[in-house]
């Protein structure tokens, strides 16, 4: 099954870019990735779904769910992020108060102007209570689709987490075998997760090239690379962001006298690009960040030798990212996460940018800021929208904090 | 979210106090004495939740019952609440989270006292029943952080797909043997008998059994109770630290009798007020309410002859009223599945489908939401809620904002103007329902 997801690069609609054209520079690469990051309709996920009669594909939001179960199926995951800065919000500001956050607004805008018609499935993670509870309003208002709440356990016991999460897959797993008429084999899970292990690999070492030079790695091409990662076929993810690593490096730019921030905050509702740029712009290097945690929400390979379905989840409860929608039970390890990535990336500081009206974001942030002061770790924060126009004042704010931590590290 | 008022807060002018107030009032008082004397007493406390609230679990191991949502409360009705959330906004939170927690944090910060005027204790373990809020697993990470005390996590799975799976039973009942039970047992020193377990449950389902009853006498015409600012008091004692004691069983008693008493005599609901005059509008209510202008509130609705028939909010500490009672025969499933069922941890077409029925069943003129801004487990959906329930039951709905504990979100003038346009619309409805038959 996963080989039927190869090779269809031309089938995108992005001919252009294609993932095995040898030697393309950065700016074709990312000009690839930022026409999938444009394109409100998803062109290139209706062009892979055309190009065979059995496609489905499966959409998903944040924080994580398994895409190697999608992927066995034959479906293509997709990622669902709301609508960005660039989406005229119509209906969706009549489906929420004014006081809950954007992407539920603008993901319910994407629904209801027709732009996922073509998503069969609709998986909505355990990540807070809006999320959970656009999973009901999305059956309610598009019946014919398949939606699941997709929980994971908050319990880390082999015996009882473990068990919980491997039924809850297994249920999952039976869920798109049916809708595709044939039920998912432990053999085709196996090949998947091969693929997204190869996958995680690539996008680690982006991230710990750019950790290393980050001057070679711009965030905002970073998080586009990553980005394309939630509409293309994953092989062809893997094949892009091993393309651009390899233009990256072969390619000289200029070093400019930035301090390196580790960005948090960003892992539900996205930031404007704008915003990634400012921060560049303003003195700071980005040199890890919690953006697109489903790229790399398992922090080593998952064993392919073995009940498929147990893998994943050891790897869930073991080898799993840590963020505020998930429970730590060690009260020493909170946040220790936060200032294990400073030290692993040679970060300098740590921006909290959080999404306005985020309650998993906002309340862990006090948490997490404690911990970076006992550390001695800087840090600022601020809040966004998706669509915040004005970048100005984070610019400032961010311009302040790089010169403070210039100065300080000159002390 | 979340509930339980002394009666404290429902004075009664002209009123004869009922048995069921002074009881209820005599119970909450013992309770927080006992509470704010724990140091003396050596009294082991814990914290926890009213959704998922395992009183009787709690009472197994001679642990006090604390809910930090009920102290969120008292301070929303002895206007407290504000102080304490800016409180907590000067230390560091967002003015854009729940404002629970922020109530909760900012009486910590100013000493922790509790409605008694006495320091209450902190607590020796936090018992994070996490069900139907994603809220609460921050919240007692932040008090964990204060206190650094044991922090029992017993996840609650979300009711996504309207049904409770054998999977989700199995891990909750694991969870409590092998990880809450054990813990308890550490803390409290007391070793877990099932038994006794089983009795407490048995007394739960009896106050339970009175419960429901109560609560459907606002089917009838008039109704002799109004089922959200009323059954706020109702619930108290079997949402808080009552539920499985002979005081909730007689409270519950009391209550009962009283309610068929005014069924009888044919008289409205009791409001701050003394009796409702006559009743013209019959709703539904979903979304908790705001408490720091209760009786305002209360009263803008009480006025205008609105009762309030069936509400949703009165089921966040459980849903017994579609039939689930605990039971002892099945001590730690029940438990699970008391839990799985509370309201807020129903999926949203269920949500939909209950307050539909309530119209129906209660044979209300429409749904009225009160939209509260630090609630996203409520809030988020109810716009849709709103117009699938009006879509289904022909009747109108209307849509108010507020704030449980945040004085700064209770606009009186424009939650008025509101109400009074809804009484208005319910009346055009009548009238065109008299001219088109
Ligand atoms: S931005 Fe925050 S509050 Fe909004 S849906 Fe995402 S996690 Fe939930
Ligand atoms: S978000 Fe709602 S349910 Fe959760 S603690 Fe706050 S008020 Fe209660």
């Amino acid at each position: 099954m996963a080989a039927s997801l190869n090779g269809h690069s031309n089938g995108s609609g992005h001919g252009n870019g294609s993932a095995s054209s040898a030697g393309a520079g950065t700016a074709d690469i990312v000009a690839r990735a930022q026409a999938l990051f444009d394109d409100l309709s998803f062109t290139a996920a209706r062009a892979w779904k055309d190009a065979g009669p059995d496609r489905k594909v499966v959409g998903y939001m944040p924080i994580y769910v398994p895409r190697e179960v999608i992927h066995a199926a034959g479906f293509l995951p997709l990622g669902i992020l709301g609508g960005g800065d660039q989406l005229e919000v119509i209906h969706g500001d009549a489906y929420y108060q004014s006081y809950i956050c954007r992407i539920p607004r603008s993901t319910i805008e994407l629904g209801v102007s027709g732009r996922l018609d073509f998503v069969d499935g609709m998986l909505f993670p355990s990540i807070c209570d809006v999320i959970r509870n656009l999973s009901g309003m999305w059956k309610t208002m598009f019946p014919n689709v398949y939606v699941r709440y997709f929980d994971v356990p908050q319990n880390y016991r082999d015996d009882i987490g473990g068990n919980y999460y491997v039924n809850e897959l297994s249920e999952l797993m039976h869920d798109l075998g049916t809708l595709r008429g044939r039920p998912i084999t432990d053999e085709e899970l196996r090949a998947s997760i091969a693929v997204y292990n190869e996958n995680r690999r690539l996008v680690r070492a982006l991230y710990d090239f750019r950790a290393e030079r980050p001057w070679q790695v711009p965030a905002a091409e970073a998080y586009l690379i990553l980005r394309a990662g939630l509409v293309l076929p994953v092989e062809e993810h893997t094949a892009l962001i091993r393309e651009y690593l390899a233009a990256a490096g072969a390619e000289e730019r200029p070093k400019r006298d930035n301090c390196r921030v580790v960005v948090t905050g960003l892992f539900c509702e996205q930031p404007p690009l704008n915003l990634i740029k400012s921060l560049e712009l303003a003195g700071c290097y980005v040199v890890d960040d919690d953006l697109l945690l489903v790229t790399r929400w398992l922090t080593e390979d998952v064993p392919l030798e073995g009940n498929p379905l147990q893998n994943l989840a050891l790897a869930f409860l073991h080898h799993s990212e840590s963020t505020a929608a998930k429970y730590e039970p060690n009260l020493k390890e909170k946040g220790q996460h936060l200032v294990r990535a400073v030290k692993r990336s040679g970060a300098e500081g740590v921006i909290f940018a959080s999404p306005s009206f985020c309650d998993p974001a906002l309340l862990d942030r006090p948490m997490l800021q404690h911990v970076l002061k006992d550390a001695g770790i800087p840090y600022i924060a601020f809040k966004y929208a998706e669509n915040s126009g004005q970048m100005q004042p984070i610019r400032e704010q961010a311009g302040t904090f790089a010169d403070s931590i210039k100065l300080w590290s000159g002390t | 979210m979340t509930t339980i008022v002394t009666p404290k807060a429902a004075p009664a002018k002209e009123v004869v106090k009922d048995d069921s107030m002074v009881k209820q009032k005599e119970m909450m008082a013992a309770h927080y004495d006992r509470l704010t004397s724990a140091s003396e007493t050596g009294a082991k406390v814990v914290s926890t939740f009213v959704p998922g609230n395992l009183n009787e679990l709690i009472m197994c191991f001679d642990l006090l019952n604390n809910l930090p949502e009920v102290n969120a409360i008292q301070s929303g009705l002895r206007r407290q609440s504000g102080a304490y959330v800016l409180e907590a906004e000067k230390i560091g939170h967002s003015e854009d989270v729940c404002t629970y927690v922020k109530s909760d944090v900012g009486m910590m910060a100013k000493g922790n006292i509790g409605p008694n005027g006495k320091k209450l204790p902190n607590p020796d373990a936090l018992l994070l029943s996490y069900t139907g809020c994603f809220t609460f697993m921050k919240w007692f990470e932040l008090l964990r952080e204060q206190y650094k005390c044991e922090t029992i996590m017993l996840h609650t799975p979300y009711m996504g797909d309207g049904k409770i799976t054998p999977n989700m039973v199995e891990y909750m009942v694991k969870q409590i043997k092998e990880e809450v039970i054990p813990k308890l047992e550490r803390i409290s020193g007391v070793k877990f008998d099932i038994d006794r377990l089983r009795e407490y449950l048995k007394k739960s389902a009896k106050a339970e059994d009175d419960l429901v009853h109560v609560l459907k006498t606002a089917k009838n015409k008039p109704s002799p109770i109004d089922a959200y600012f009323g059954g706020i008091y109702y619930i108290g004692p079997i949402f808080g630290a009552f539920r499985g004691t002979e005081d909730a069983i007689d409270y519950y008693r009391f209550l009962r009798a009283e309610c068929e008493a005014r069924l009888a005599e044919g008289k409205g609901p009791v409001t701050p007020d003394g009796d409702m005059g006559k009743e013209r509008y019959r709703l539904v209510v979903e979304g908790p309410p705001n408490y720091t202008n209760f009786r305002q509130f209360w009263k803008m609705f009480y006025d205008e002859g609105a009762v309030v028939v069936a509400s949703s909010y009165t089921k966040v500490g459980g849903v017994y009223d579609l039939g689930f009672r605990h039971d002892p025969d099945k001590p730690l499933e029940t438990l699970a599945e008391y839990c799985l069922g509370v309201y807020t941890n129903r999926s949203l077409p269920m949500r939909i489908e209950m307050l539909a029925n309530y119209i129906d069943e209660y044979q209300a003129d429409g749904l009225l939401i009160n939209s509260i801004k630090s609630c996203n487990s409520f809030s988020a959906g109810q716009l849709l809620i709103m117009r699938e329930v009006e879509k289904r039951t022909g009747k109108p709905a209307a849509f108010v904002e507020s704030d449980l504990v945040d004085p700064r979100y209770f606009s009186a003038a424009n939650i008025k103007n509101r109400l009074e346009s809804y009484f208005q619309m319910i009346e055009q409805r009548r009238a065109g329902g008299r001219a088109a038959a």
